[in-house]
C-alpha cells in the first residue's frame, strides 16, 4: 500500500505553509496584532510540543510542566537585570537551569506514579511559583520587565517582529523534528512501551527509570527555551506564568490537539490561543439578536462556554483534533474506495 | 510565648479547616477513584452562598445552613450531569474535565455576583474575645471554628465507622462492583458521597469567609493544599487526612510566623531576610516531597485504612 495523500498530512501541510507564510500576510494586510498573536501561538505550541514528550508519548501525567517556561524566562529577566544582555548567554543559562530542575524533579517525583506522580510534580511547581513570588530583589509577586530582548552580537535582532516569529517558528518546528526523530528512535519506542506496560519492560530488561528520567529532562529543557522566548516576546516575566492552572492550559493544549500525536500539541495551542481570543466576539455576535445592549459584555464570559467544552471534548472526542482529523481522512479513504 | 501559644491555636484551627476540605477529596478519590479539581469551586461556592443568605435572611446560622444545604445540591447535581461520566476513565480526563468545571464556576460566578469581592461579617455573638488563658486572649469566632470542625470531624468518624451507610462507603472504597453485585443502589450512594464532599467543602468555604475576603479563584490555592493534604496523607485514607491536614496547617502557620526569624539567626540578616518570605511559603512542598520521597503512598496507605 502507497502512502497516499489523505486529508490529515493535507491539513498538516497547510498549517506548516500557513505558519511560514504569517508574515507575508502581516505585511499585506498590515495587522500588526496578528503577528503578536502567532508568535505567542508559536511559543505555546513548543511548550506544549515538549509537554506532549512525556505525557503523550510516555504516559507520564505531568501536572507541573508551566514551571519550566517561568524558569526559563526568568533566567532569561534575571540575566538581563544583572546587566547580561547577550543571547548567547542567557539562552543557554536557561536551557540549563531548566534542564537541573527537570532533573531533581524527576528523580524525585519519578518514584511515585499515578496520581502521587501528579502531584508530586505540581507541588514542584507551586515551589518555583512561590520562590519567584518571594524574590524580591526580581520583583516578587509583581514580576520583572526586560529592558531589552537577548542580544545575538548584530546578527539577529529580536526587537524586528517578523523575525522574532521566524525565529521561534524555527525553533518550534526543529523541536517538532527532534521530538519526532526521538520518538522513532530505540529510545522513544522503549518511551512508549512504558506507556503501554511499565512492568513488561522492566521485566524485559529496560532500566525504565532512566529512559522516563531522560525523557522528562529532555522536556523540561525544550519547555526551558520555550520559557526564554516568552520572555523575550512579552518583555516581562511574573510567578503568574507558573501558577499550577498555567499547567493545566498546558494539558489542555495537549490533550485537544491529540496526545502523542507529532502535531496534535500544534493544532491545540492554535485552537485553544483562538477560543480565547476570539470565542468572546463569537458570544457577543451570538447574543445581539436576544439582547442588543448586554452583547458586548457576554463576551466577557467566554470561559462559561471554554469549560463544558472541555469536558464535552474529554468525554466525547478522546483523540483530540489530530483524532479527528484521521477519521475524517478514514471516511473520506472509504467513500473513494466504495465508489470506485 | 504568648504569640506561640496564640499562633498554635491558629494552626490547629487553619488545620482542622483544610480538613474538611481533604476529607471530601479523599472520600470522592478512595471510593470514586475521581480527581476532582473542582473541589475549590464548591468551596468557593460555599462562600459566596453563606455571604448572600446571610445578607437575604440577616442571620449568620440560617446563612449558613442554608449555604451548606446549597453546596450540597449543587454537588449532586454536577456529580448527575458530568461526574458520573468521568468515573472509570483515566485521570489525565479527570484533571481536564475538572479543569474545564473551574473555568466554568469561575465565571458563573462572575456573571452571577460580579467581578468585586463579597464580604460577611463575623456575627456579633461571636465578634469578642475570650479569655483562654490568664493573659492570652483569642477571637471568639476562631475557637468557634475549632468547635465546629472538631465536631464534624467526630461526626464523619461516626457516620463511615458506626453506621450503615458508612459501612457501605468504606465496601464501596474497597470493592464497587461487589458491592453494586450485592444489590446495593452505587449511583445513589456515589451522588450521596458527592454531595457530602460538596457539603464538606461549601462548610469550609463558608467558615472562611468572614476571615477572609470572599472573591473569585479564593477554592484555586487551598485546593492545592487540599491536595498536598491527602497524598501526604494517603490518598483514601480519612485518618490520614485529618494528621496531615493538622501537620500542614501548624507547619504553615508557625513557619510564616517563626521561620523568618530563626533563618534571620541561621543565615544572618541580609540572606535570612532575602531567604525567609519564599522558604517559608515553600515549607508545605518540601515536606510533601519529603514524604513522598521516603514513602511515596503517603503516610497511611489507603490498604491499611
Amino acid at each position: 500500500m502507497r502512502p497516499s495523500i489523505n486529508l490529515r498530512s493535507l491539513v498538516i501541510a497547510a498549517l506548516v505553509l500557513g505558519l511560514t507564510l504569517l508574515p507575508v500576510y502581516v505585511a499585506l494586510s498590515g495587522d500588526r496584532f496578528m503577528l503578536t498573536l502567532f508568535t505567542r501561538i508559536v511559543i505555546m505550541a513548543m511548550a506544549a510540543v515538549s509537554l506532549n514528550l512525556i505525557l503523550g508519548y510516555a504516559g507520564m501525567m505531568s501536572f507541573g510542566h508551566a514551571a519550566y517556561l517561568g524558569i526559563g524566562g526568568y533566567t532569561t529577566a534575571i540575566l538581563c537585570f544583572e546587566g547580561v544582555t547577550s543571547g548567547f548567554v542567557q539562552w543557554p543559562a536557561a536551557l540549563a537551569t531548566s534542564a537541573l530542575f527537570a532533573l531533581i524533579v524527576g528523580a524525585l517525583s519519578l518514584r511515585t506514579r499515578g496520581v502521587y506522580f501528579i502531584m508530586i510534580t505540581l507541588a514542584f511547581a507551586q515551589m518555583a511559583y512561590y520562590m519567584a513570588s518571594g524574590a524580591a530583589r526580581y520583583g516578587g509577586d509583581d514580576g520583572l520587565s526586560l529592558d531589552t530582548r537577548s542580544q545575538f552580537a548584530g546578527l539577529v535582532k529580536l526587537n524586528d517582529k517578523a523575525t522574532f516569529y521566524y525565529v521561534c517558528l524555527i525553533l518550534l518546528f526543529g523541536s517538532i523534528a527532534l521530538i519526532w526523530r526521538l520518538t522513532n528512535s530505540r529510545f522513544g519506542m522503549v518511551l512508549q512501551g512504558v506507556r503501554s506496560n511499565e512492568a513488561r519492560m522492566r521485566a524485559i530488561g529496560f532500566p525504565t527509570f532512566r529512559y522516563k528520567l531522560a525523557a522528562f529532562v529532555i522536556a523540561g529543557t525544550m519547555c526551558g527555551l520555550a520559557g526564554a522566548l516568552i520572555a523575550n516576546h512579552t518583555d516581562f516575566v511574573s510567578p503568574s506564568m507558573m501558577f499550577w492552572t498555567r499547567s493545566g492550559d498546558l494539558i489542555v493544549m495537549v490533550v485537544l490537539g491529540g496526545m502523542g500525536t507529532l502535531f496534535g500539541p500544534v493544532f491545540g495551542a492554535l485552537a485553544l490561543l483562538f477560543l480565547e481570543q476570539f470565542l468572546p466576539a463569537v458570544i457577543s455576535t451570538a447574543v445581539r439578536p436576544f439582547d442588543a445592549a448586554d452583547a458586548a459584555k457576554a463576551g466577557e464570559y467566554w470561559q462559561i462556554v471554554l469549560g463544558p467544552l472541555l469536558l464535552v471534548i474529554v468525554l466525547f472526542a478522546r483523540g483530540g483534533i489530530d483524532g479527528l482529523l484521521s477519521s475524517l481522512s478514514n471516511l473520506v479513504q472509504r467513500g473513494k474506495q466504495g465508489n470506485g | 510565648m504568648t504569640l506561640f501559644i496564640e499562633q498554635c491555636l491558629n494552626g490547629l484551627q487553619f488545620g482542622l479547616l483544610l480538613f474538611l476540605l481533604a476529607a471530601g477529596l479523599t472520600l470522592v478519590f478512595g471510593i470514586m477513584d475521581l480527581v476532582n479539581l473542582a473541589h475549590g469551586s464548591l468551596y468557593m461556592l460555599g462562600a459566596y452562598f453563606a455571604a448572600t443568605f446571610a445578607a437575604w435572611t440577616g442571620s449568620f446560622v440560617l446563612g449558613a445552613v442554608l449555604a451548606i444545604a446549597g453546596t450540597l445540591v449543587v454537588g449532586m447535581v454536577v456529580e448527575v450531569i458530568a461526574m458520573r461520566r468521568l468515573y472509570g476513565r483515566d485521570h489525565l480526563d479527570h484533571v481536564l474535565g475538572t479543569f474545564g468545571l473551574i473555568l466554568f464556576f469561575d465565571e458563573l460566578v462572575r456573571l452571577v455576583w460580579g467581578p468585586g469581592g463579597k464580604s460577611l461579617a463575623v456575627p456579633s455573638w461571636l465578634a469578642h474575645s475570650i479569655q483562654i488563658l490568664p493573659g492570652i486572649q483569642y477571637p471568639a469566632y476562631r475557637l468557634a471554628i475549632i468547635v465546629v470542625t472538631l465536631a464534624v470531624a467526630a461526626f464523619l468518624y461516626v457516620l463511615v465507622m458506626r453506621t450503615r451507610i458508612g459501612m457501605l462507603i468504606r465496601a464501596g472504597a474497597s470493592n464497587r462492583e461487589m458491592v453494586g453485585a450485592l444489590g446495593v443502589n452505587i449511583k445513589l450512594l456515589y451522588t450521596l458521597i458527592f454531595g457530602l464532599g460538596a457539603a464538606l467543602a461549601g462548610l469550609a468555604g463558608l467558615i472562611q469567609a468572614p476571615i477572609l475576603t470572599v472573591q473569585i479563584g479564593m477554592g484555586e490555592n487551598i485546593l492545592i493544599l487540599a491536595f498536598v493534604i491527602t497524598v501526604i496523607g494517603g490518598i483514601g485514607s480519612i485518618r490520614g487526612a485529618f494528621v496531615a491536614a493538622l501537620l500542614v496547617g501548624f507547619i504553615d502557620t508557625l513557619g510564616r510566623s517563626f521561620f523568618p526569624e530563626l533563618l534571620v539567626n541561621l543565615l544572618g540578616r541580609q540572606a535570612g531576610a532575602t531567604a525567609a518570605p519564599a522558604l517559608s511559603s515553600m515549607l508545605i512542598y518540601i515536606l510533601m516531597a519529603a514524604v513522598l520521597v521516603v514513602k511515596p503512598q503517603g503516610l497511611f496507605p489507603a490498604g491499611s485504612r
